[in-house]
């Protein structure tokens, strides 16, 4: 049956990189450390400078580490993303890409099913790291965290088909670094993760229209609503067409016919 | 009786920008029947299986693969081919047996079967016992087995191969050559085998000559020979190739 051959090949592709995943213990380690040191150090120092005002979807004075929380969520979706793109530049360099993409499957599915094993291992970091914050007292209402989860996949997509996008256009390992430090800084530090829009606006206009319009902002603010059990639609609708639109130019890079492979030859 | 094709090129053209890489090729490989493509480096012989294997399209000619063009019936043309490519492409920090699972899991093998044919391929190898160890753990020619255990797991009708035994020490070269002509001989498999080794060629098998993306001989080891006017394949390959290796 068709149809199993397609949950076969899903299941598959998600183990390997769970087992991938376990293996590398210092992979782990260093998704974890990432955003901690975020927590403790850098919300930790700012406390004192960084006032916030009330907004939504928080109904009282908060502390900066609540505030950062979500945009550190959404930076371990980011480095996953990027870093799921990155062994994929790896993989076809390598060759082990090449036994995925001659697979008797669609290439569309092959590549949703490697974005969704990324976007899996993704969410059992945020979660992990949200277990430590509970501890630091950094405690959301617990029915956020099965909120969160939904929210989760689709930020994790959004941001693990950029990152296949990127990928889909790049031919070597050395040039993805760069690409790394175009994309990723820029995308976290002119966003809502650190900062809310009120506070950027009132340092820089042209900070507060790019925040604005940064993918990475609306999906930040996407899962911010969702720790607190609801619903930010506008970030929902921005996400999910940012997501749309990157997974759509994706697969067209990767399709052997139009994309990336069309520039090799013909 | 006549055998039918397993694998198909028929007027194949393909270029990177203005570099023509290939030009009109055209032959054909019977079921039960190993293939042997000779050629110099850069003749054409690696993207040719790039567009075998889907990973370039082409625009010019056609590729049939058990009956099924490649270009239109994408999916039902990749699932009657098994490759090996040039490159190692097992994942090195995953154990033997669990890539040959995700293997069986892109071909749409569920995990019982999949046991059986991890087994039944590996078994054949003489590999069944190492199937626990992770790949960094192996040597290059037990790596090349495990990627032709992995390449016949879903029983497709044409083997590929891309200079699988470079870099192997002769034990290990002797071994694969074996394996694969043993394959052809029990069943109806057909195989494609790039190469620029003369030695790895047996007097049945077909020889496919190409230089510069041609065609320059086709017919076995003794009939290429006789085309050359040579005493022997190695010096017909170096005459119609000009002595380029």
């Amino acid at each position: 049956m068709r149809i199993f051959h397609y949950w076969f090949a899903l299941w598959g592709i998600v183990f390997r990189e769970l087992l991938r995943f376990v293996k590398q213990k210092e992979r782990f380690l260093s998704a974890l450390v990432r955003p901690l040191i975020w927590l403790f150090v850098f919300a930790a120092g700012f406390r004192a400078a960084l006032g916030i005002a009330i907004i939504p979807p928080y109904e009282t004075y908060i502390l900066y580490e609540v505030y950062i929380t979500p945009g550190l969520i959404g930076m371990i979706q980011l480095f996953n993303g990027m870093q799921s793109s990155l062994s994929m530049v790896y993989d076809r360099e390598m060759g082990s890409m090449r036994i995925l993409l001659v697979s008797p499957l669609p290439r569309w599915y092959l590549l949703l099913c490697k974005l969704s094993a990324g976007v899996f291992v993704s969410i059992l970091q945020v979660y992990v790291f949200l277990g430590i914050a509970w501890f630091y007292e950094i405690q959301a209402p617990l029915e956020g965290y099965l909120y969160l989860l939904p929210a989760l996949m689709l930020s994790g997509l959004m941001l693990g088909a950029l990152g296949l996008l990127l990928s889909s256009f790049i031919k070597q390992l050395e040039n993805f670094a760069g690409v790394m430090n175009f994309v990723i800084f820029p995308m976290f530090f002119m966003s809502t993760a650190l900062y809310p829009l009120w506070k950027l606006k009132e340092s820089s206009t042209w900070l507060y229209k790019i925040a604005e319009y940064n993918p990475f902002s609306q999906a930040v603010e996407f899962l911010r609503f969702a720790l607190y059990a609801q619903l930010n639609e506008q970030a929902f609708v921005y996400t999910a067409a940012a997501f749309m639109l990157f997974l759509i130019l994706a697969i067209i890079g990767y399709n052997p016919s139009k994309g990336m492979m069309k520039r090799k030859g013909r | 009786m006549a055998k039918h094709l397993a694998l198909e090129i028929s007027n194949l053209n393909f270029s990177y920008g203005k570099k023509k890489v290939l030009h009109k090729l055209s032959f054909s490989v019977e079921a039960g029947q190993c293939c042997i493509l000779l050629g110099p480096n850069g003749a054409g012989k690696s993207t040719l299986y790039s567009l075998i294997t889907r990973l370039y399209a082409h625009k010019q000619g056609d590729i049939q693969l058990a009956g099924f063009n490649i270009q239109k019936k994408p999916l039902k043309a990749l699932a009657q081919l098994g490759v090996v490519f040039q490159q190692t492409t097992l994942d090195l920090d995953l154990s033997v047996q669990q890539n040959l699972r995700y293997h069986a899991a892109l071909q749409g093998i569920g995990r019982k079967k999949a046991n059986q044919g991890i087994q039944e391929q590996l078994e054949r190898l003489g590999m069944y016992e190492r199937r626990k160890e992770i790949v960094r753990q192996l040597n290059g020619g037990h790596r090349r087995r495990v990627e032709i255990a992995r390449a016949l797991m879903h029983k497709p009708s044409v083997l590929l191969l891309d200079e699988p035994t470079v870099g192997l020490d002769a034990p290990s070269r002797q071994a694969i050559v074996e394996h694969v002509h043993q394959l052809v001989q029990d069943g109806s498999l057909a195989v494609l085998w790039a190469t620029h080794l003369m030695d790895e060629i047996y007097a049945s098998d077909k020889v496919v000559l190409i230089h510069q993306g041609a065609l320059k001989a086709e017919g076995s080891e003794a009939e290429i020979s006789r085309q050359a006017k040579t005493d022997n394949i190695t010096d017909a390959f170096f005459k119609l190739t000009q002595g380029k290796s």
